[in-house]
């Protein structure tokens, strides 16, 4: 099982690759379905690509998050959960790497989710927040899909994991009950998925260090030649 | 017992010189590292943040010498403090392991990553393990 799980990141890390040889690396793809379709007016058909759907979370703060907290913003997206003693501690520590880098460039947040919501209150979501030296850090949401308790919390973030390229779900031979890998996902100011990093390998995390300029350069060219001054 | 047998076999039957099979013990404690503490505690023994304590530089391998044993066995979830710092959250317990790989493993993190410490015998660890609560 959890070999099948590790295959993702990997499969999607060779997409890009085949994606981006060295010379045209000036813009990352955008990964995911995309949907072509034909224009009423029979001009060339319009392409339209896979966005993170919609999501509605609270975070260490109680704060409510939702994609339009992103508006505009590229973000990294993990999962994780406070008491996992496999893969996490590796995984946020570089993600700490990352932020040490690029926290804080206001053009960039971070988005941890937890995969346990039952255990994962607002309160121990805080907790780990400050106990990860982020306590704080405005631009590093640790977030939950079930901050009051719904029953089906788990179910929607483990929905929203596999939007993001990332396996995650319950798994009783696992530590600590879940099977997950430790997949970044590179999402830009539009919601397109842009990059995915198998976090456990520290080439992934070079490689994400060197592309994320890459896209907030792109991002830079969408903005208004006034907001730019 | 069985994997004491199996250290003297693989010297024997490799019949290779002494040297090989200290070096392949040392080796046991980093292969253990590896395999059971480096996610948590860091490829450098660094540990995480509050979250989770170093192993390199960390006091309370000194302070706490002859409970380590005991600690790695049966885990630790009370709150710590190490270095000053307070630490409260779960390891877990390495019940398998036997004397003798305790031992190789203790010695790799005390004599790592600038740690310093007087080697560990299997018997010395034998003897605090029949002490643990
Ligand atoms: C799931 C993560 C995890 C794993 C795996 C783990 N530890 Fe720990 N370790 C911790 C945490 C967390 C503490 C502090 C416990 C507390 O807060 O009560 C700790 C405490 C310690 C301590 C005492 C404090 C210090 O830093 O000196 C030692 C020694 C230690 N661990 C060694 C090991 C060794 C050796 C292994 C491998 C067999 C290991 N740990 C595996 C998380 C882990």
């Amino acid at each position: 099982m959890l070999k099948r799980l590790f295959l993702l990141p990997a499969l999607a890390a060779a997409l890009v690759t085949a994606c981006t040889s060295p010379d045209t690396a000036v813009r990352l793809p955008i990964l995911g379905e995309r949907d072509v379709r034909p224009r009423a007016d029979g001009g060339p058909a319009d392409t339209v690509f896979a966005r993170v759907p919609a999501f509605r979370l609270t975070n260490q703060a109680g704060e409510v998050i939702t994609n339009q907290t992103f508006a505009g913003k590229a973000y990294i997206a993990d999962f994780f959960f406070a008491t996992c003693p496999g893969i996490c501690p590796k995984m946020q520590g570089e993600l700490l790497k990352v932020y040490a880098k690029y926290g804080k460039d206001p053009r960039l947040a971070f988005l941890s989710h937890t995969i346990d919501p039952a255990h994962d209150s607002i309160p121990v979501l805080r907790d780990y927040a400050d106990r990860l030296g982020m306590g704080a850090a405005r631009n590093w949401h640790f977030a939950t899909t079930g901050a009051k308790g719904e029953p089906a919390a788990k179910d929607s973030v483990f929905l929203l994991a596999r939007a993001y390229y990332t396996a995650a779900e319950p798994d009783k031979q696992a530590p600590g009950g879940f099977a997950h890998n430790g997949t970044f996902a590179l999402v830009d100011d539009q919601g397109h998925i842009r990059g995915l990093y198998d976090s456990l390998n520290p080439k992934e995390v070079e490689r994400l260090m060197a592309e994320l300029p890459i896209l907030l350069a792109e991002m830079d060219t969408r903005k208004p030649a006034v907001a730019r001054q | 017992m069985r994997l004491k047998f199996r250290f003297l076999l693989s010297c024997s039957v490799l019949a290779v010189s002494l040297p090989a099979c200290f070096s392949s013990n040392k080796n046991q404690g980093e292969r253990l590292y590896t395999q059971h503490c480096s996610s948590c505690h860091g490829d450098q023994g660094q540990g995480l943040a509050r979250l989770i304590p170093p192993l390199a530089g960390a006091d309370y391998l000194a302070l706490h010498r002859a409970e380590l044993p005991c600690l790695l066995r049966n885990g630790q979830n009370e709150p710590i403090v190490v270095n000053g710092i307070r630490y409260h959250n779960v390891m877990p317990g390495e019940k398998g392991m036997s004397p003798a790989q305790l031992t190789n493993l203790l010695n790799y993190i005390e004599n790592n990553w600038g740690n310093k410490s007087k080697p560990r015998t299997i018997r010395e660890v034998e003897e605090q393990l029949a002490a643990c609560k």
